[in-house]
């Protein structure tokens, strides 16, 4: 038996490189620091600004739940998230039913497809405020397109008062959203539907299926995890939707169309109150939770996408 | 069940013709396997069959009834796919009883005939698995399954076997054909294999290049080959092919291009001075002290028998030895050949001239 003399590791820039954990700590460490400054760091001082009554210009004291109970009596509150709730609602309805219209015609094959598939892309393209600013135009009192167009063709005598009245208003900044989130429903459905094998049509064809009946028990139950990524995505970006309300209404008329997130601002920055607006904001946190914990049990793995062993 | 007639049938995709004018008939319970080298139409044929492509021309009739124009679930057909097309979200019992729950039939209904289908294919413990759950096997089996609940005119394969490994491939064909000889419905199975064509069916339709280069029993197109294109097709180790003309003096001589004699022992119609392929199958190669000599290239040992490739009439020839021989590569060995099973064809047009 020979004896071996054991060097004592030495403590240096290359023993520290061939160190697995301190490698992982050090690679890790760039995009940490990213997450803290710009995620961690606004989201607990956001959330801690609601416990305390901060206005501009002045340093706030902790407050406890007092920013909440005022709100819980408010009735602008309380609107804005009626109308929160019905935004999203309708608007992300009517996405998914337009989308996935279009996403079926998209995935038939029609002349110029790849045309019509980057044509539908435009309103998801075109810069938010841009395309408020086109429909500011649209909704005009006086010099709105539809108005005119319907007067043309007689249809009404005097120009629709879009933005004027609450019911008006909100159906047209409903629509507005629509408009400008059809594009990522259809197109991600799209591409959920180009998953989908063709021989599986052609199977259920030669079983006997209608095309009502190939979408109803091939296409929509292969397509269900799909629907419930993309429509969480589109409840999340429709229900902090801002920059639309912001420059159609900015809430208007009467609060009729304040969502949380322009409330929130209105209270904070224009408002300067600070904490309340903190706390409209943070008020926002549950429903969005609800909606994240929707697509997590939406998107579990079905029995059928699981593989292996009973 | 029916049977099913192609007349004429042709197909372009364009400009481009795929299939040029196919007749086959195919007579009530009969297996019938399309084989040939990929992209020979063989699989477009079986879709035209099944509704899934357009006919451009000609007409298709299954049980007397031209069925051109009618949509797939109107032809009373059912296909078997290479990729199985099984749904991934039914379980195996809903897999198979949903074309029966698409046309209504009564529940008690259903789970008899599916439950019948899984008894006749092994298949009852596994009614309640998904797909994924399967093996490729058992994939295979379900698809089967699925077309037999149906209780169809036809049976189309698309190549059902293709997925498999060798030897689950060797077990399903042997079971596809013990399916069919039970329920003796028709079958048009599709395959490049034709190893699988000639142990599955009762007809062999060799296709190439969009035509049918010869219809027959397994045996017949062995046997008798019509073309160059179907002897270098069927077979396995394929045929062997030895440029040359026959001996103007002595029409029972073939004469190779290096100057080697063969034996032919009926000439046909084959002309003196014409150039000829001499098609000769490697089992019908003997070895025979007093034969021709010939060098050994390769030698591959199977167990059961043993394979070599020898240089013979100024190329290479595949032979198939029943004894074990102990030569190696370079040496000399001395072979004969059994003139009743040589083959002539004309080099030109391909056709066999040899009775």
């Amino acid at each position: 038996m020979s004896t071996m003399s054991i060097e004592k590791p030495r403590f240096s820039l290359s023993t520290l490189m061939q160190n697995g954990n301190m490698l992982a700590l050090l690679f890790m460490l760039p995009a940490a620091v990213f997450l803290i400054c710009f995620l961690t760091y606004p989201l607990g001082l956001g959330v801690w600004l609601g416990f305390t009554d901060t206005r501009i210009g002045r340093e706030g004291i902790f407050i406890g739940l007092d920013n909440y109970q005022y709100l819980a009596s408010d009735g602008v509150f309380w609107l804005s998230v009626f109308n929160t709730l019905l935004y999203t609602t309708v608007a992300s309805a009517v996405k998914f039913a337009l989308g996935l219209w279009l996403a079926l015609i998209l995935n038939e094959k029609l002349p110029f497809k790849s045309f019509f598939r980057a044509i539908i892309l435009l309103p998801w393209v075109v810069p938010t405020v841009l395309s408020a600013l086109a429909f500011w135009w649209i909704y005009d009192a006086q010099f709105s397109i539809v108005s005119w167009s319907l007067i043309q063709l007689g249809i009404i005598d005097s120009p629709i008062n879009f933005l004027g009245t609450p019911n008006n208003a909100r159906a047209s900044v409903i629509t507005a959203n629509i408009w400008r989130g059809i594009p990522f429903v259809a197109i991600s459905l799209l591409a959920g539907l180009q998953t989908i094998p063709q021989s599986l049509h052609e199977a259920a064809s030669l079983d006997g299926a209608t095309s009502w009946q190939r979408f109803r028990y091939v296409t929509l139950p292969m397509l269900t995890p799909i629907i419930a990524v993309v429509m969480t995505f589109s409840v999340l970006f429709t229900f902090t939707d801002f920059q639309l309300i912001y420059v159609l209404t900015k809430g208007g008329p009467v609060n009729a169309t304040h969502l949380m997130a322009t409330l929130s601002f209105q209270r904070a920055i224009p408002g300067g109150q600070l904490g309340e607006g903190a706390a409209i904001a943070v008020a926002m946190i549950p429903f969005l939770l609800a909606a994240i914990m929707f697509s997590f049990f939406g998107l579990q793995r079905r029995k059928w996408q699981q593989g292996g062993q009973d | 069940m029916a049977g099913v007639e192609f007349v004429d049938v042709r197909k372009s995709f364009g400009a481009v013709p795929i299939i040029k004018g196919v007749n086959i008939g195919i007579e009530d319970g009969e297996f019938v396997i399309l084989v040939g080298p990929s992209g020979c139409g063989k699989s477009t044929l079986l879709r035209m069959l099944a509704g899934l492509e357009n006919i451009s021309a000609g007409s298709i009739r299954i049980g007397g009834r031209v069925v051109n124009t009618l949509p797939p679930k109107e032809r009373d057909i059912a296909m078997v796919f290479q990729n199985y097309a099984l749904y991934p979200h039914m379980t195996v019992a809903d897999n198979m009883a949903f074309s029966l729950k698409l046309n209504g039939t009564a529940k008690t209904e259903m789970e008899r005939r599916v439950s019948a289908a899984a008894e006749i294919l092994g298949l009852s413990s596994l009614l309640d698995r998904y797909p994924r759950q399967l093996s490729g096997g058992q994939r295979q089996r379900v698809a089967m399954g699925r077309a037999i609940v149906r209780d169809p005119q036809v049976f189309l394969f698309d190549e059902p076997l293709s997925n498999l490994d060798a030897k689950l491939r060797v077990a399903m064909r042997a079971e596809i054909k013990e399916l069919h000889q039970r329920l003796a419905t028709t079958t048009v199975y599709v395959t490049h294999d034709q190893i699988e064509a000639m142990t599955m069916a009762d007809k062999i339709v060799v296709m190439h290049d969009g035509v049918v280069e010869q219809i027959g029993a397994p045996l017949d197109l062995y046997d008798k080959p019509a073309n160059l294109f179907v002897a270098g097709f069927i077979g396995s180790p394929a045929m062997n092919m030895i440029n040359g003309r026959l001996d103007p003096e002595d029409r029972t001589a073939f004469v190779a291009v290096d100057g080697t004699r063969l034996p032919v022992a009926d000439p046909g119609q084959a002309a003196v001075g014409r150039d000829l392929v001499y098609g000769l199958r490697p089992e019908f190669i003997r070895l025979d002290a007093a034969g021709l000599p010939a060098e050994v290239i390769v030698i591959e040992p199977t167990g059961y028998e043993t394979h070599m490739i020898v240089k013979l009439g100024g190329g290479e020839a595949n032979c198939v030895f029943r004894e074990r021989v102990r030569v190696g590569p370079g040496e000399t060995i001395n072979i004969s050949i059994d003139a009743d099973h040589v083959h002539l064809f004309d080099k030109d047009t391909g056709k066999r001239l040899s009775r």
